[in-house]
């Protein structure tokens, strides 16, 4: 009797299941985002106001969402991936385009950050801003002060002249395992357009890197932020938001390790996290919906107020906290910001020599 | 066997026996199929879909390659993408050192490893294997205990241990032993330790049961007829354990030549093994057909070898009987 009783509700869970796709008052959206990328109380509050349920996955790099989304089949609603990879998904056919008249929060966007994002995603048809930021240079204050005599790291020179580095090879330079984002910064320090595809400035910027090279630990492209915390290391080249990362669990340690962040005079790339949805997604209105809402300035305020970095939408910033407003190394100054430059994704050719190149510095095969 | 078992069960009632004795040699052949099966949907089918995206070539589409074998275009579309099959990309591999250096430094890496790891795996096995009955289950769930935790997990803590302001290096400057702190993390030293330690189980258990097995009164006869304990050891213990070693060596070796997490986690930026080169292929370049053909080549170099191996062996036990 038991077993049958047994029987009777494991069948009868099985068959809620199964069906739970097929009720239209279940509204549900599949998000994939990047990891500890937002402040979790949106989804709950998104929840709360639309009835729909919020399936959030995440994942910590392009590359495994890029997988995914070219095998086809995710059942993502909507993925953020970073707008280079976005560009080359797009021509791949992964996306579909946005229904603006779906969107009226669009009319929050930034348009200086909208202008730029149309180089990858030309007329912003596929994708709306999440999050942006630079690539820079991470340090630990007291160690540079150590080794440089200076507490303030303001160029591209403090890393690309081989005197200066090989003062702190000692402390530990940890560089992205990342060529799309070193080798334009190696291009810009040399004068040269970050975005040159010409063979011989590659071989420039990689003789650059190569003069430097026996000075920097390791390439990697997520364990500086642990050991910018810890004080193992006392430059890195990184992303503004893991820098942030690193500086914050630095203070929450209270090992006296202060981490400080630069966007470097010459220039320094940015990028930008896009939120899309997939040519294939389950639930096309309930994504719209919930990029609509991730539109509302008060809500992508409270995001940016949780991980630190900057958004692409402008009317939220009179919500944003002050401090994180005014820091300009979240939200560059003007003047800063017309020197900040972005890379087109390189076309498979280049982006072999890139590789090849990328290879040949971190190997020296 | 189950023909005479059968038959002896109901000698009496042959006219049953027959279908009975029909039904247990299909139960038999099910046995053996299973396995078959086994490596048929898990070996040989994926074997050949990478085997076919490494003769495709690479495209910006979904999926990114090009051609892809369906019906869409009907049975002359199949065949149509089917000679558009070719073998570029194995061309490539080898106008490039890059992944010939690559294989070989994952072997030799694999290689010396795979001896540590016998070295430091075997007595540990020995002494389990001679350890009093009762304390062996203890000891084995020791071993296993490790698998408890996340893989990863384990390999973070090595950088821990190992990193120059780490647990090691405290230890051993508050002891005085060193007066400058070790460089090991991000050195090859560290990429053999990450693995010795990660692959150890797969070592002693199959070693552990292979000395369990062994008769000891035959080292006591030797020791009884005026043979060393060293000679008796390599004389008789070691022989006799040769099938958990091989074993063994084999569970450390495969998996240790396409090793990626250790080395990318406590080996430097130089270490240039095949599981990076093909995590660039894949991921860098988005290149799926090369990074196929490189993983079609990887499967070539560790499978030959060890079938031949394998055969040598059949044949000299056969011989030795």
């Amino acid at each position: 009797m038991i077993r049958k009783a047994l029987w009777l509700s494991a069948t009868s869970i099985f068959l809620t299941l199964f069906t739970a796709g097929g009720h239209a008052e279940d509204r549900v959206v599949n998000v994939y985002n990047w990891s500890d990328y937002i402040d979790s109380s949106i989804i709950d509050d998104f929840t709360k106001k639309t009835g729909i349920k919020v399936v959030y996955d995440t994942f910590d790099s392009n590359e495994i969402l890029e997988t995914k989304l070219l095998a086809g089949g995710s059942g993502y609603d909507v993925v953020v991936p970073s707008a280079n990879f976005l560009a080359r998904q797009i021509q791949a056919g992964v996306f579909q385009k946005l229904d603006k008249s779906k969107l009226p929060n669009i009319s929050n966007m930034w348009d200086v950050i909208s202008e730029r994002t149309a180089k990858y995603d030309p007329g912003n048809e596929y994708s709306v801003n999440y999050m942006w930021g630079t690539v820079g240079l991470g340090y630990n204050v007291k160690k540079v002060q150590a080794a440089l005599g200076t507490d303030k790291i303001d160029s591209w020179d403090t890393f690309f002249n081989p005197d200066k580095l090989a003062k702190l090879k000692d402390c530990g330079v940890y560089v992205l395992d990342s060529p799309a984002d070193i080798i334009p910064a190696a291009l810009k320090y040399l004068g040269l357009d970050p975005n040159s595809t010409s063979p011989d400035d590659i071989a420039k910027a990689e003789e650059a890197l190569l003069k430097v090279r026996p000075y920097i630990r390791k390439f990697h492209s997520s364990e500086y932020i642990n050991a910018l915390a810890n004080g193992d290391i006392c430059l890195a080249i990184g992303w503004s938001g893991d820098v942030f990362q690193a500086r914050n669990r630095a203070q929450e340690a209270k090992q006296g390790v202060e981490i400080g962040y630069s966007v470097p005079k010459e220039g320094a790339q940015m990028w930008f996290d896009q939120m899309a949805i997939p040519a294939d997604a389950p639930h096309v209105a309930d994504a719209l919906e919930f990029i609509n809402y991730m539109m509302t300035p008060e809500v992508i305020a409270k995001s940016s107020n949780y991980v630190l970095y900057a958004n692409g939408n402008k009317a939220s910033q009179q919500f944003v906290d002050k401090a994180i407003l005014e820091d300009t190394s979240v939200y560059p100054d003007a003047e800063t910001t017309k020197k900040l430059y972005t890379v087109a994704p390189y076309d498979p050719k280049t982006q072999r020599v890139i590789t090849r190149t990328w290879t040949k510095i971190v190997t020296g095969q | 066997m189950t023909h005479i078992a059968a038959t002896a069960s109901s000698p009496t009632q042959p006219a049953e026996a027959f279908p009975t004795t029909l039904a247990k040699g299909f139960v038999n052949r099910l046995v053996i199929i299973i396995p078959y099966l086994w490596l048929l949907f898990f070996f040989l089918v994926p074997f050949i879909i990478v085997f076919k995206i490494s003769l495709s070539q690479t495209a910006i589409s979904m999926p990114p390659y090009t051609p892809v074998l369906d019906f869409k275009d009907g049975v002359s579309g199949f065949f149509a993408g089917f000679r558009a099959l070719n073998f570029d990309n194995y061309t490539w591999l080898t106008q490039d050192a890059l992944y010939f250096n690559a294989y070989v430094t994952s072997l030799i890496i694999a290689a010396i490893s795979t001896v540590l790891t016998l070295i430091v795996g075997y007595p540990i096995a020995y002494g389990m294997a001679r350890a009093p009955a009762t304390v062996r289950p203890t000891l084995l769930m020791l071993v296993i205990l490790p698998f408890w935790t996340s893989f990863l997990i384990r390999v973070y803590a090595w950088i821990g241990i190992l990193k120059p302001e780490g647990l090691l290096n405290q230890v051993l400057l508050a002891t005085g032993l060193i007066s400058q702190p070790l460089v090991i993390l991000n050195t090859y030293t560290a990429i053999f330790i990450g693995i010795v330690y990660s692959y150890l189980p797969f070592m002693v258990l199959p070693l552990y049961s292979s000395l369990e097995k062994m008769d000891y009164s035959l080292v006591e006869a030797a020791e009884d007829l005026g043979c060393p304990p060293i000679g008796a050891f390599w004389k008789i213990t070691f022989p006799l354990s040769l099938p958990g070693v091989v074993a063994g060596c084999l569970l450390v070796f495969i998996p240790a030549v396409g090793e990626f997490v250790i080395p990318d986690l406590l080996g430097g930026s130089q270490t240039l093994m095949i599981g990076k080169t093909l995590w660039n292929e894949f991921f860098s370049n988005r290149d799926w057909p090369v990074s196929s053909a490189v993983a079609v080549i990887l499967l070539l170099v560790l499978t030959i070898p060890i079938m031949f191996f394998q055969q040598a062996q059949a044949k000299a036990q056969e011989q030795g009987r």
